[in-house]
């Protein structure tokens, strides 16, 4: 009887065993099966809806068939390189100072202020481009936009920087200082060139995220519907014309919209499989 | 330090270095501290006409330059609820799989995929969400959970397609990855023998798993859900795509609703006068505040039990 009971709580506990751990397989192929569908659905809605003229014209008034998204193309890249160029020299150096100079004080202070400008939300950091940039220049503009992206490039470009200066051994740096190298020649011809290819790729992960950011081109780069002449013209750029097309009532503007939404998919994902191909690294470090 | 000493400083290389980074350095601070000081002098005649009743104020009526907050704070608080209520289990459950069943290789490449998820944009998701999931809900989703569950009063109204619940559900969608991939590198920090030990007292795997490895990975596991509400927070996209955009507040989750981040993504170019403005940056300084104090929980969360997993 006894030997019963034994038996049967243990053919309970080995039951649960198998519902338990078969249902957390579940929760990751629901989870997979996730991603499986949105990218197979973009690409049986966009693919049928993509073509040439996607990428040379210009948007046509609605109503009129045909037409492009040439202008939010170029726009993104305008959008993207001024985010690079502002944003991730002024990242670089500031993971410079705190991966190599800062004491502990300082240090921990902006890894802190590091986060937390990661965590703001970007629509939130809109608001900030907007109040410095559009304000004063009273008009929207590609430079109010990149400044936008620019201030979400920084933090991303800290944490690279400081992550993988600290990743090179200590070896290389004291056989460069050993062999009489002063501490800044070290810096610059040893550990930064050691710690560059992990470097760049914390920078295209983080391009490839602020590419497909529409909050906080909303009310700085607004849109356009033609050619943005200059930095200082309003732009279109992917983002916001996916956001504009989709809510529109327009079944021609909807099938530019999964175009487009297409096109941006694969620009940011190739990145990330490419960044991840070229360090192995997880995408989301905690915090 | 005499006027000579700094020039012979700057003569040498080092030191040069070391000011140019410290400037660096300083402009990063001076930058996060800018966010913050831009959101509370651009929000002041807001906070000064209105002061603490704006978070409680229900009437946002632009033409009347009367504003309130509290639609979209509650609308922000129960989108982000509903993503958690979906995503927590889903996601630890998925991050059990992959750190304690999945072997090694199958374990890497599925976390890949899950984390490419999260770099999905958000305005795709909020495409998708528009053109799949607000339909499936208007015509199955919601008249189903009417007939199953309409007597509780979150579960009645009409079935829109568009509104809290959708919204919630497009969030829960979106936080999922970041929870898996965070639960996942907390549980592979967990020391081998807790295992082990649970295993050689006779538990099956299951048991070691829920009653040895999840506590003592607790800690990180708050910190992963913590990270990801502030997320959810934040979102502005999906969220302004899907959740209908009426600025009041239903006790139904069909109903159509409104959140900070949407309200201010749809009424920023529109703010003709100064105090509709200054209304919708206090809106961003106090979402600003929240995921502040979010990730700052998130964050303490996982360096503690990231810490001492790898210590033990």
């Amino acid at each position: 009887m006894k030997i019963d009971r034994v038996a049967l709580t243990s053919a309970r506990r080995r039951s649960v065993n198998v519902l338990m751990l078969g249902s957390t397989a579940l929760c990751a192929a629901l989870t997979v099966a996730a991603l499986a569908f949105v990218l197979g659905y973009l690409v049986y809605q966009g693919g049928s809806s993509l073509n040439l003229a996607f990428f040379t014209r210009l948007p046509t008034p609605v109503g009129e068939p045909g037409g492009g998204m040439a202008n939010a193309l170029l726009g993104s890249a305008k959008l993207l390189l001024l985010a690079a160029l502002v944003g991730v020299p002024l990242g670089f150096m500031a993971g410079l100072y705190i991966a190599e100079f800062a004491s502990p004080g300082p240090a921990f202070a902006l890894r802190y202020a590091t986060d937390l400008l990661n965590g703001v939300p970007s629509i939130v950091i809109g608001i900030v481009a907007y109040t410095l940039v559009v304000l004063p220049m009273h008009h929207f503009s590609t430079i109010a936009g990149g400044v936008a992206l620019a201030i979400m490039m920084v933090p991303v470009t800290v944490r690279g920087t400081e992550e993988f200066l600290r990743a090179v051994p200590p070896s290389l740096r004291e056989a460069s200082l050993a062999l009489g190298a002063t501490r800044w020649i070290t810096i610059a011809r040893v550990v930064v060139p050691a710690a560059s290819r992990g470097i760049l790729t914390a920078v295209m992960l983080g391009l490839a995220r602020v590419a497909g950011e529409t909050a906080p081109l909303l009310f700085t780069a607004l849109n356009n519907r033609f050619w943005s002449h200059g930095w200082t013209e309003p732009t279109a750029s992917l983002p916001v014309m996916i956001f504009t097309y989709a809510i529109a009532p327009y079944d021609d503007w909807h099938r530019q919209a999964w175009a487009a939404a297409l096109v941006l998919l694969a620009l940011v994902l190739t990145a990330n499989v490419a960044a991840r191909v070229m360090v192995r690294r997880p995408a989301v470090s905690p915090g | 330090m005499p006027a000579g000493g700094w020039r012979a400083r700057l003569r040498n290389g080092d030191e040069v270095a070391h000011l140019m980074a410290l400037l660096f350095g300083l402009t990063l601070a001076l930058l996060t501290t800018l966010v913050a000081f831009e959101l509370v002098v651009n929000s002041s005649l807001a906070r000064h006409r209105f002061g603490w009743s704006f978070l409680t104020g229900q009437t946002w009526d632009p033409v009347a330059d009367q504003y309130g907050a509290a639609p979209f704070i509650y609308g922000t608080v129960v989108t982000s609820a509903i993503a958690l209520i979906v995503a927590v289990p889903l996601g630890i459950g998925a991050a059990l799989f992959l750190a304690e069943l999945a072997p090694r290789r199958i374990s890497d490449a599925l976390t890949l995929v899950i984390e490419l998820l999260a770099a999905v944009p958000s305005v795709v998701y909020g495409l998708i969400g528009v053109a799949v999931l607000v339909p499936l809900m208007r015509q199955y989703v919601q008249p189903a959970l009417q007939r199953v569950a309409g007597s509780i009063p979150v579960f009645t109204g009409p079935a829109y397609g568009v509104g809290y619940l959708t919204a919630g559900l497009v969030l829960a969608i979106m936080i999922v990855p970041f929870i898996v991939s965070v639960v996942r590198e907390v549980l592979l920090a967990v020391p081998r023998e807790q295992r082990e030990a649970a295993l050689a007292l006779g538990s099956t795997r299951w048991e070691s798993t829920a009653r040895v490895v999840l506590p003592y990975a607790r800690l990180g596991v708050f910190g992963a859900v913590f990270l990801a509400l502030g997320r959810a927070l934040g979102e502005t996209m999906a969220v302004t795509m899907v959740i209908g955009n009426r600025p009041e507040i239903s006790a139904s989750l069909f109903a159509p609703g409104y959140s900070m981040a949407a309200v201010i993504a749809n009424e920023f170019t529109e703010a003709t006068g100064n105090l509709y403005l200054h209304a919708l940056v206090e809106i961003g300084l106090v979402l600003f505040l929240l995921t502040m104090i979010v990730n700052a929980f998130a964050r303490i969360l996982i360096v503690v039990t990231t810490r001492r997993g790898t210590a033990a």
